[in-house]
């Protein structure tokens, strides 16, 4: 709760910022005030408590994502810094944007009601798609923010008609009531509807197929910070609700809608993972790679028991190499105006800081070992095979296979191919050098002492 | 003293070879021989008694420990390791290589993560070393092979997924087996009682990897590609060792976890390996490329130590456990031999040779006892291995031992004819220098061993009687 109030303070102070011309101070503020409320959420850890009418509901699940957002979110901001060096008057905007971001994202998992569910996705989304067009002058950032909108949109509609059926069948928002009038039996059809609605509105926000046609269009045009928010934060935010709402949705629905997961995950995983093949530009590879990566994540949701904790350590696995890669992405491909794999050939020779941590964030995100997504993987894999869904796994293991093949395109262009001649001087701020490092030297601990993140639940 | 500390000799000395800059290679050399030498020094305490192995819980949920363990079994490979890794890092001193510091740490990187592989007792690290000691090959071949970048990139991407696939299943196994007993240690495993069921899918999820591994045919594919594009280093390290990776772990975790099965399956596995030694013959027999053709010669061999390992006996184990080692010894020289009319003739195909014996007495001499030693003479250490392997065969049925013989013979017969092809007739119009200090040196201490261990085989035996007849009774 007091993160929560914490993150609007800060937001607010932000915006307050602008007002009394402290711009250049923004940024350090934010990180230090991030780095605070990081620490007031860690304290509140094995807190079980409920506010407001069990508006909040705050538990180790909670607070738990609710540390992984902020600690994406202050790598996010770190980068701002240098991203938005050019339009330093809109500064205020972006970080406050990021901030109100945050606290939809704490609402998304710790809410209690269904409105305050569908109040934090709102924030987020809104706020997303502000970032999304907010490269005005640039078509594609326009097409990226309209496409994100109009569908976004749909699927939020699509979410909030799914909370009427079950306002209808249950006759009350509280999540907790909810669950035990499921439990218990004997309502209306119309709730299971109610079900099926809300989680084909995750399963679009998390890009799972077949609800992924807005994410490689959306990630590519929009500016790659946004792109970077986009497939770390925003994606581990929405499966995290996803996680939630599903354990206190479907416990009661027919044996049908395990089926019809367990075959999405299988297709998610293997769609984005062969349209991922295909791609030249990395922003669109990343994004398929994202989709497939979700698609990993909703094995989670078939044994929902027990894999609370293998899907918190994937998600913070994911979402830590994807803030490497993509910080490695924005620093090659700046100035550029389609972002293709090809500049990042001999990029070894010209950064092997940089060359490093985008191997090993992409090493991660095949699944490596003794890198995170390794563990990610097999933590997965066996809680799934420990329900039986030994065909899911097998289908999980063929697409980690096939990952390696567009993971490994990208190591090769570094490592093996000559500079482009043209290339100029790389500049890669000391921001930039420290978000990647120390994300890929988390990512590399979490690897080592999986129990730490994994014994806290 | 345990094992660890070998392992952490090897890890910090690739770190130290990565940062030392031009002087990379001695250093590299330095930490092979220590290495070695705490081998040496971890068998002959293991041999009075002590235990060198290693347990600790590394995480609760999973439980998961960092098992290493100290027997006989593992040591000898770890031997074959510790040996081979500074005789081969010896061997490129006088190669051309760039970026020395990076390709050295990874040479010795890699040496750990066999190491690791033949000394894990826990499954999930057991795993973790084997899928590590692919990374550094994959890089020392692609960065540093012959041939053009996009034709050595096709081979050796093709052996990376291969091997990686392979191994993924083998994971899954792990993972389901983990199911079963709430633990990966080796022990814990084995105490499992499966249903044949069961053990008919961990058996072939297993021996996916191991036969991509090792190669058993058909999935011998990648094999002689790959060894032809990557340089001579990291043939030596993959022939010389790494395929004994599969070869040890058909012995130490897939028989003795599904025995059942292996019984069973035992007809068909064994025909295909036998299927590997006769392919592997013939298609050596029309090589032209002399790295072709000891990739393929490699492929009869191993074949005949994975159909000695499914035999069961306890003959056919210890045979394979001696030629596993004897092979290793072998088939390093024989790249290096190659290597070494490449330095002076830039060339690798068998045609453009001859004439060479009466350049170069010594280099021809060396050659000749390596070539025995492949063919499997007696005196020589790979006469033992083979013949137990056959004795091994023969308890199960003569034919496989037959079949396995026309291996000796048609060995006999290409390694002679490609012998005499290289080597003799008129005297070659180009010169041929005799062999540099550093190269006899190398191929003189590998000659010694194979002599020294065809003569007087029983250290080796004392040490690896004990784990293989444990795993016997295992099995039974």
């Amino acid at each position: 709760m007091n993160t929560l109030i914490a993150i609007g303070g800060l937001a607010v102070l932000v915006l307050i910022a602008e007002i009394i011309n402290l711009r250049k101070f923004i940024i350090p503020i934010t990180i230090i005030g991030l780095l605070g409320i990081l620490g007031l959420t860690i304290n509140d850890f094995g807190l079980q408590a409920t506010y407001f009418n069990n508006m909040i509901v705050v538990n180790k699940f909670s607070t738990a994502f609710n540390s992984l957002f902020i600690v994406l979110t202050i790598f996010l901001v770190t980068l701002s810094g240098d991203f938005y060096k050019d339009q330093l008057p809109k500064i205020s905007d972006y970080i406050s944007l990021k901030l109100f971001l945050l606290m939809g994202a704490v609402s998304m998992v710790s809410f209690g009601n269904m409105a305050m569910f569908f109040l934090g996705l709102e924030i987020l989304s809104i706020s997303l798609y502000i970032l999304a067009g907010s490269n005005r002058k640039d078509i594609r950032s326009n097409e990226s923010g309209m496409k994100y909108f109009l569908l976004g949109s749909f699927a939020s509609g699509v979410v909030l008609f799914g909370i009427a059926f079950i306002y209808g069948a249950t006759a009350t928002f509280d999540i907790g009531e909810i669950f035990k009038l499921a439990i218990n039996g004997g309502i209306p059809k119309w709730y299971q509807l109610g079900v099926v609605l809300i989680i084909i509105g995750m399963l679009f926000k998390i890009a799972a197929v077949p609800f992924h046609f807005w994410a490689p269009d959306v990630y590519q045009g929009a500016p790659t910070l946004t792109t970077t928010l986009m497939s770390t934060l925003a994606k581990v935010v929405a499966i995290a609700t996803l996680y939630k709402l599903s354990l206190i949705l479907t416990l009661s629905m027919p044996e049908a809608y395990i089926t019809a997961l367990v075959f999405i995950s299988i297709i998610t995983m293997t769609v984005g993972n062969i349209m991922a093949l295909r791609q030249d530009n990395i922003k669109r590879l990343l994004a398929y790679s994202g989709i497939s990566h979700a698609g990993f994540m909703i094995m989670a949701l078939v044994n929902l028991a027990q894999s609370e904790a293998s899907l918190f350590y994937y998600a913070t696995a994911y979402a830590l190499a994807g803030i490497a890669a993509f910080t490695v992405v924005i620093v090659v491909c700046r100035g550029k105006s389609e972002e293709l794999i090809e500049q990042f050939n001999g990029l070894a020779k010209r950064s092997p800081l940089l060359a490093a941590v985008m191997s090993i964030a992409l090493l991660s995100m095949g699944g490596i070992p003794i890198f995170a997504g390794f563990f990610g993987k097999f933590f997965l894999f066996s809680q799934a095979l420990e329900k039986g869904y030994i065909t899911l796994v097998i289908f999980g293991v063929i697409n980690s296979i096939i990952s390696i093949f567009y993971y490994f395109k990208v190591i090769l262009a570094m490592y093996t191919k000559e500079v482009e001649e043209n290339a100029s001087e790389l500049q890669i701020p000391l921001s930039y050098k420290v978000v990647g490092v120390v994300a890929i030297l988390i990512n590399i601990v979490i690897g080592l002492y999986p129990s730490f993140l994994l014994d806290i639940f | 003293m345990n094992v660890t500390i070998l392992l952490l000799t090897l890890l910090i000395g690739a770190l130290a070879t990565y940062f030392s800059g031009k002087s990379a290679a001695k250093v590299a050399l330095i930490v092979g021989v220590a290495s070695f030498v705490e081998c040496i020094f971890l068998i002959c305490q293991q041999q009075q008694g002590v235990n060198v192995g290693f347990l600790a819980q590394w995480m609760n949920t999973p439980n998961i420990h960092i098992a290493l363990n100290g027997d006989g079994l593992g040591l000898s490979l770890v031997l074959l390791t510790t040996l081979l890794t500074p005789l081969i890092i010896l061997s490129s001193f006088e190669s051309p290589i760039e970026k020395k510091n990076t390709f050295y740490a990874l040479v010795l990187f890699m040496a750990f993560a066999m190491a690791g592989t033949f000394l894990a007792s826990d499954g999930f690290l057991y795993y973790i070393f084997w899928e590590l000691a692919l990374i550094p090959i994959y890089f020392i071949a692609l960065l540093w092979g012959n041939d053009t970048f996009e034709a050595r990139k096709k081979a050796i991407i093709k052996f990376f997924i291969y091997t990686f696939a392979g191994s993924l299943f083998m994971l899954v196994a792990f993972i389901y087996l983990y199911q079963k007993a709430g633990s990966f240690l080796l022990q814990d495993l084995y105490d499992l009682n499966l249903t044949s069921r069961e053990q008919y899918w961990i058996f072939i999820a297993f021996f996916l990897a191991y036969a991509i591994k090792i190669p058993i045919f058909p999935f011998h594919t990648w094999q002689a590609s790959t060894y032809e594009k990557a340089p001579t280093v990291g043939t030596m390290l993959l022939s010389g060792i790494m395929l004994k990776m599969g070869l040890y772990s058909i012995i130490r975790w897939q028989i003795p976890i599904a025995p059942q099965a292996a019984k069973e399956l035992m007809t068909t596995v064994i025909v295909l390996s036998l299927i590997g030694v006769v392919y592997g013959s013939f298609i050596a027999l029309k090589q032209s490329n002399i790295k072709r053709f000891f990739a393929y010669s490699s492929l009869a061999h191993v074949g005949l130590i994975a159909a000695g390992t499914y035999s069961l006996t306890l003959d056919g184990m210890r045979g394979a456990v001696y030629q596993m080692l004897a092979h290793g010894f072998v088939i390093v020289a024989l790249f290096f031999v190659a290597e070494i009319i490449f330095r002076r003739y830039e060339t690798r195909l068998i045609n453009e040779m001859g004439g060479i014996r009466q350049q170069a007495v010594k280099f021809a001499s060396l050659f000749l006892i390596l070539t025995f030693a492949s063919v499997g003479l007696p005196g020589t250490f790979n006469f033992i291995g083979e013949f137990s392997l056959l004795f091994g065969l023969s308890q199960v049925n003569i034919w496989y031992a037959i079949i396995g013989g026309t291996s000796i013979i048609l060995g006999a017969f290409y390694m002679l004819r490609m012998f005499q092809k290289s080597m003799l007739g008129e005297t070659n119009s180009k010169p041929f220098a005799d062999l540099t200090k550093i190269e006899g040196f190398v191929l003189g201490v590998l000659v010694i061993a194979i002599l020294f261990l065809g003569v007087y085989p029983k250290p080796l035996t004392d040490l690896i009687t004990p784990s293989l007849v444990e795993i016997m009774t295992q099995i039974k």
